[in-house]
Formats: C-alpha cells, structure tokens, sequence
C-alpha cells in the first residue's frame, strides 16, 4: 500500500489546479456570469489538449488508461474554482457507458472522438418516478424488422442541449422495476421523436428532461447488444458519483479558505471575527469535515473497480457524509460571513447552490446510508 | 392549566375561519404559497393588511387603546393557527410588529396619533435603518450621523441590508447624534420620510434570485426634530425595545407548522417517487414537529405570562433561535423531498407571475426558499448573537 500521488499523478493535479487558478478565478467567473456565457467550445478543446478527455477512456481507443483516483483529482480542481463543464456527462457517464458496455466497434467509432474533444455524450437513464431507483425504468425499447423503438420519458439528464449523443436506457422486457431487462441505447439527439425539455441547473450548466416518442433506432444501436445492463448503469453511476465527491471535497476547500480569510479581516466589537471562540471552533468543524471528505473521496476512487458490493459501499459510504459534509461546510460559509454571505456580490451563494446541486444529484444523504445499510446487512447474511 | 378550547374560544375560531373563507381570496393564497423571500411581497401584503384592518384584527399585539382587538393569549394563539393553516400572507413586520410598540410606549401624543392609525389602516410602509457596512452584530458601532441645524436633524451616511426601503415611504433608523462618550449613548431613534430629497437606494441581490433588501445613502437628508422618538441619545434603550418584538413574542410556530404541512404534502403528493412511504422521512418529519410543538408551548407560556403589549424581555432571543433554526430545517427537508426536481433552477421572480411552470407549483418555491431562509439565523441578530445574549440573560455568565 503506497498512497503517495506517482509523479505523473503529481503533475496532473498541478497542472489542474493551475489552469483553474488562472481561468476560474472570481474574477474570471464573475465576467463569464455577466456575459451569459456557458461553457464554452474552446475551453472544451483546451481541456482535451491538456489530455483531460482521454484520461479515463481506454488507451485502444486513444485514451491514457487512468483511473478513478486521477479523475478526482481532476474534479477536485474543478471544484475549487467550481468549473461548470460537461465533463461527468460526457466523459464519466456517456463514455464511461461506452468503454463499460460497447461493442468494439462501438467504442471504436465513438471513444477517439470523445477524447479529442470532438463529441459529447449525454447519459438519459433517471426517470421521475425511480427517484434514485436505478433499476425503476419505465421508458420501453420494442425490437422490430429494423431495428428498435423508443418510447418513455427521462428526467434530470446534465448537458443533453450541447451532446450529440444520448445513451439512453430503457426496458427491453420485464416489469417497471426488475433488475433485468434493461438495454442501453446510442441515440443521436436530433432523432425524431426525442425532445428535449431544457432548464438552468442549480448551480450552473443545464438539466433537460428527454420525450422519446417513438424514437426509431438502428438494430445497431443497443449498446454492446446488452439486455442486462443494470450493472453497467450501477457501476458508471457509482463512477461519476465518486468523481463528484471529488469536486466536492474542492469546493469544500475553497469555501474554508475564503471564510477564513474573510473572518480574520472583517472586524466587529473593534477586533477580527477570527478571535471569538465560537466561529474558531466552527471554522475547525469546518476543516474536519473537508478533511474527512478528502478521505472519503479517495476512499470511493480507490474502490472504484473493485467487486461491485466493495464498490457500491465505498462510494455510498462518501456520498453520504461528504454530502453532509459539504451542506454544513456551505451553509456555515454563509453563515459567518453574515448578509454578505446571502449577496449575490460574493460567490459563496454560487458554491452553496453547487453543494445542494452534489447532495441531490444520484441521491441524497440518506439514500445513500440506506444503499450503504442494505449492502452491508445482505454481506452479513452472506 | 388546560390545553383545550372553551365555547366561547370556538366560537371565535369559527368566527376567524369565516372570516378567512371570505377575506382570502384565492389569489392571495396562491401568490402567498408562490412566495420564496423571507418578507411577502407588498403587492400581497398590503391587500392582506386592509382585509384585517376592515375587521379591526390587523395587530393583535397592540394594547386596545392603540387599536389593537382586546384578545386574550388563546384567541392570539387561534387567530395565527387559523391565519397561517389557511395558507394567509404575512402582514409586513415593520410598522406593525417593529415601530408600532416603541411608538406605543415611548412616542408622544401627537406621534401616536399621526403614526399609529396609519401603520394600522395600512397607509405606510416601513423599513428599518438599523445595519450599516461596518455595524452589523456590533450595531453600537453605527455611523449614520444625524447633526442638529435648528429644528431639523441633517442625515449623512449610509445603511445596508435595508428590507423592502424600495417599498417603503417611512424608515425608522438609529442615528448618531454624539460621538463623545459610550458607543451606545450617542445613538437616537427617528422615523425618516424615504421621499425626503438625498436618499438613494441601490438593491442587492440575495442568492435565492429575489430583490429584498438594498443600500440606502443618505445625503444631507433633512428630518424635523419632531420626529425623534424619545430622547435625544436614547435610541439604543429604545432600538433594542423593538428588537425582542422582532425577535419574538408572536406565533412563530403556527407557519413553521405550515411549512412542514408543505413539505408533507408535497412528499404524499407531486414529488418524485412518493418519498412519504420512507420511514427515514417519517423520522425527520417528527423530529420537527416535536421541535416546533416545543417552541409552540414556549411561545404559549411566555405569552401568558405578558400584558398584551407588554415586550417579552431576552427569551425573545431564545424563540428567535429555535424559530430561525427549525425553518432552516423544514427547508432544507423540502430540498430533499424534492429528489430530481431540486435540479431545475427557475430564474423569474415573482414565482406567482409565471404561467409556464417548469415543475409542479407546489415545488416552484422551494429550492429559492431554502437559499433564502439562510438569512433567518443572520438578520434580527444572528444566532451567535443570540446565543451570547442567552448566555448572559437566562444563564447569567
Ligand atoms: C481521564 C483523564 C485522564 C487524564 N490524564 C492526564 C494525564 O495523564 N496527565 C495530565 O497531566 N493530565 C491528565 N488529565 C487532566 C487533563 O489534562 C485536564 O483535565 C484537562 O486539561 C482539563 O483541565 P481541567 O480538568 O482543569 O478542566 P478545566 O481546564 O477547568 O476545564 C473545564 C471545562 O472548560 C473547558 N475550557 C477550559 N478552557 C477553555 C477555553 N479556553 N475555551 C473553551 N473551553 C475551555 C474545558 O474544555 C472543560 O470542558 C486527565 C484528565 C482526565 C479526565
Ligand atoms: C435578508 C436580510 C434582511 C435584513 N433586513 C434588515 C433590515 O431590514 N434592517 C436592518 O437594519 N438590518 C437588516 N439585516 C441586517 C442584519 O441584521 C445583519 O446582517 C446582522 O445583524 C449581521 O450583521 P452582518 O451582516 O454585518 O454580519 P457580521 O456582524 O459581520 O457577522 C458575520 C458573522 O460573524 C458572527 N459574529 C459577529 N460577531 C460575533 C461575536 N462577537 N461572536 C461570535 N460570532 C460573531 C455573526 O454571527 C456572523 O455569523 C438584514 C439581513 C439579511 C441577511
């Protein structure tokens, strides 16, 4: 066991942070904020130069082969300057489905394009009425002379209005809720039938809810031919769930770093905030807390191919007190920085908004703990 | 001591109920429901406010020779129950709730009788000018300088985190009038006509998207003499009267149970997946409904004990705490019921302007809401301040 980064991983994460340091900055956000801008293709590019898109994907298809450890010391950065960028829908979730369940010939065709920066994958698998049920999928695929139709409805999917792609999930035969019959499908955006329904995110980016009416899909566009892809979902939602545990531990980090800075130099009664004992002691909860999380981030990225139970347990075990962590981190941001913790003016409100955003997205505290509770109780009974 | 109601106390709750089935329109409770910020708007307010003033029932805190109804503690405790079940806006706070009792007990003759039926019949709009840049939780820091030329005080200097000043036609401020001995000496309370020429107003933004509070510069502003409430550099005994009326001796518990209503319903009803059959939900739920029945029999106690009008002294602290932490709770209990709809972030503001919803409507609120509510443990006093006043009133360290 050696948990010191390796060079390379040393310079990755330097690298990160130093583009984030430089391009994410409060200045630089606040600009893109009052331009309206979004993400934008350029730094799309930049960050498939910097190798970033290809780093999970698989070397055969020119990725760099990492893992889930470097991924969240990427996200660690972005969560530091809170970059909004399609990087978990495309890269973790849409191709991370690819490279997880693909024919060759399906990773062959969509995986290069994805590491050069020249192809973005939504991932539509939640629907409304699964909650964070992964299993509970309605939206039905029907196989006929040729090739598939789609029908069914999708909520919560990040960054559908800018991907060419959508990997779509959906029933090939069973009931609402079984585990087995799920297939996963490559759908081109623009297919008829399929709309998209596109609302501003909490926090940044977009969330679109995806009609799929009678979408026609080639014989070819079941991924790997899959009709069991239940594990696949389970294991790339629990990938992108660490590598968002990862951007949170960042923001966490910056949240403490600027409410110290902030608490020492306003003053009140004549001296710094920083000298009244009550907000010394939040502020040291604060730190445990960012702490705990790093730990819990790496623990899930560690665990991230390991056997399915081990897996599910780590990733559930972060989510779960990271997304604690990280509300009480956020909320005592605010707190201590008083009215203007609640402006518009400072950015604390941005990383709360993002901190709800981590908390909700492939479920809460407690779904979670339950996850992490069932997986245990069912290996004592093993 | 019994917790049940006499005929008579029925009576008038039937009387409150008919009322309501009349006087709250539809509308009202629609826009009321729709209502994210932490004060409701003016333009749902002030309907409100007349409806009650036409029935004599617009400040049940007020002693009946300043036009307050002659209520006991119970018929106060029914009238908010009946008022926040039924879904009604809150009346705003500042003239009747905050410089109403400092008028009624420290102001003169010809103050009352100016003021007074004014605030009641809905007729001004008030805001409070108590926080400035560099004096929030040490407030007797403040700057605001108000210097005497003849009959008339000349303003200069600014307050911040001013509610509604771009509503408001009357601010009631805390001024410096001498900067010579203690900070808390100096300080006078006047009441401040906002179309008086030298008063700028520049809004701030708060993170849950509403336009609530803002900036106010005052620039050689002239206000006459007779508009010093009290004595000249007695504003602090004064200022900090009507803070235990902002802080507490109301019915808080009555819309925190609204609230959680709220949060039930939407569990049982629109929200994704029908979270209401989580036992682990079932367990928030009562945890917080034992947190405010607890605040609720708080409240009881200590209102039974006061005169009506009477202040309620530094337990005010003590509700304002619990009252600001528990409404933290149910919202952040709403996020979570919420699922996959706390994703979707709805810019237009008024909520209850729009048509086109993007989620179902009884969630369109919740997500600003609990962005909002973070303000509760930071305005009227933060919850460090209020803890420090505990801990030197109730427990005497
Ligand atoms: C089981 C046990 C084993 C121990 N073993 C050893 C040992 O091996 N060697 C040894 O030398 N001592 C030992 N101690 C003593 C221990 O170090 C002291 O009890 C401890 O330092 C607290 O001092 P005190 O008991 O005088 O309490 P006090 O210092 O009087 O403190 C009382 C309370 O006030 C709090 N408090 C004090 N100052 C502050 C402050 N500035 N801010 C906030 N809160 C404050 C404390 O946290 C505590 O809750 C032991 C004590 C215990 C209980
Ligand atoms: C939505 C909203 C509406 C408001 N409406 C009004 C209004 O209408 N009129 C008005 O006059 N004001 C209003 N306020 C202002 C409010 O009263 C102040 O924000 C509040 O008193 C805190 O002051 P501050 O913002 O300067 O924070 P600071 O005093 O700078 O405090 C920052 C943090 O430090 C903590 N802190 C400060 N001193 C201590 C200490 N000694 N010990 C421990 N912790 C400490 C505080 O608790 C807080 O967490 C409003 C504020 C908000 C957010």
């Amino acid at each position: 066991m050696d948990l010191t980064p390796t060079e390379e991983q040393r310079l990755l994460r330097e690298s990160a942070g130093r583009f984030v340091r430089a391009q994410y900055n409060a200045d630089a956000r606040r600009k893109r904020a009052e331009a309206g801008e979004g993400f934008s293709a350029a730094t799309w590019r930049e960050f498939a130069d910097l190798g970033w898109l290809a780093l999970p994907l698989p070397e055969a298809h020119g990725g760099l082969g990492g893992g889930a450890v470097e991924v969240g010391m990427l996200m660690e950065a972005f969560g530091e300057g809170l970059v909004d960028s399609p990087y978990v829908s495309t890269v973790i979730l849409g191709a991370g489905a690819v490279a997880a369940a693909g024919s060759s010939a399906q990773q062959a065709d969509l995986l290069p394009k994805v590491a050069e920066g020249a192809l973005r994958i939504a991932f539509a698998h939640s629907e409304r009425q699964a909650r964070y049920n992964l299993a509970d999928v309605a939206t039905h695929a029907v196989k006929d002379a040729d090739g598939w139709v789609l029908d069914g409805a999708k909520t919560a999917v990040l960054d559908a209005d800018e991907a060419d792609l959508l990997i779509v999930s959906a029933r090939i035969h069973g009931n609402r809720a079984d585990a087995k019959g799920i297939g996963l499908f490559i759908a081109p955006r623009d297919a008829e039938g399929l709309t998209l329904t596109t609302d501003l995110r909490l926090g940044g980016g977009k969330v679109a809810q995806v009609g799929l009416a009678g979408v026609r899909l080639g014989a070819d566009a079941l991924l790997g031919g899959l009709e069991d892809a239940l594990p696949v979902i389970e294991a790339v939602t629990d990938h992108a769930a660490a590598a968002l545990c990862g951007e949170a531990v960042g923001m966490m980090q910056t949240l403490v770093e600027t409410t110290a800075a902030y608490i020492k130099t306003r003053e009140q009664f004549g001296k710094p905030l920083s000298v009244n004992q009550a907000l010394r002691h939040r502020m040291a909860d604060m730190a445990v807390a960012v702490e705990e999380a790093r730990s819990l981030a790496l623990r899930a990225a560690l665990f991230a191919d390991a056997e399915p139970v081990d897996r599910a347990r780590a990733v559930s075990g972060a989510k779960a007190k990271i997304g604690r962590g990280a509300r009480f981190v956020a909320e005592q941001a605010v707190q201590l920085h008083g009215g203007m913790g609640v402006t518009e003016e400072l950015e604390i409100g941005a990383f709360l908004k993002r901190v709800v955003f981590f908390d909700a997205m492939f479920g809460g505290v407690d779904h979670h703990l339950k996850r992490h509770a069932a997986l245990s109780a069912a290996g004592r009974a093993a | 001591m019994n917790f049940s109601f006499s005929d008579e106390e029925k009576a008038f709750r039937e009387e409150v109920r008919e009322f309501l089935a009349s006087a709250l329109t539809p509308d009202m409770k629609r826009a009321q429901g729709l209502t994210p910020s932490v004060f409701s708007d003016k333009e749902i307010s002030d309907p409100w406010h007349r409806a009650l003033a036409s029935k004599g029932w617009a400040a049940p805190g007020w002693p009946p020779e300043a036009g307050g109804p002659t209520w006991t503690p119970a018929q106060r405790w029914i009238f908010a129950t009946e008022c926040a079940k039924a879904g009604a806006p809150s009346v705003s706070p500042m003239g009747v709730a905050m410089v109403g009792p400092v008028i009624i007990r420290f102001g003169t003759p010809e103050q009352k009788a100016k003021y007074l039926p004014r605030i009641l019949n809905c007729e001004d709009y008030w805001c409070q000018g108590y926080s400035e840049p560099g004096s929030g939780s040490d407030l007797a820091s403040l700057k605001t300088r108000a210097v005497r030329d003849g009959d008339h005080y000349v303003i200069n200097g600014t307050k911040i985190w001013t509610t509604h000043a771009h509503h408001a036609n009357m601010m009631f401020a805390l001024v410096r009038t001498d900067d010579t001995g203690r900070k808390q000496e100096g300080i006078s309370f006047i009441l401040i006509d906002m179309t008086s020429p030298g008063i700028t107003i520049r809004p701030i933004l708060t993170i849950g998207g509403d336009h609530e509070v803002n900036q106010v510069f005052f620039d050689d502003v002239r206000v006459p003499v007779e508009n010093r409430i009290g004595e000249e550099g007695l504003g602090w005994t004064y200022g900090k009267y009507l803070l235990e009326f902002e802080r507490g001796g109301g019915i808080a518990a009555a819309r925190l149970r609204r609230g959680l209503q709220h949060v039930i319903d939407m569990a049982n009803g629109e929200a994704p997946g029908q979270p209401i059959d989580d036992p682990a939900l079932a367990l928030k739920i009562s945890e917080i409904e034992i947190d405010i029945d607890a605040l609720e029999l708080t409240e009881l106690r200590i209102m039974s004990a006061l005169q009506t009008g009477q202040n309620p002294g530094a337990v005010s602290s003590l509700l304002k705490l619990r009252n600001s932490e528990i409404k933290q709770a149910i919202t952040r209990l709403a996020v979570d019921v919420l699922g996959y709809d706390a994703l979707v972030w709805e810019p237009t503001r008024p909520l209850y302007g729009l048509n086109r919803a993007t989620l179902p409507e009884i969630e369109l609120p919740v997500v600003p809401e609990y962005l909002n509510s973070r303000a509760f443990t930071i305005f009227g006093g933060s919850s460090e301040v209020q803890r420090d006043i505990i801990a030197k009133l109730m427990v005497g360290l």
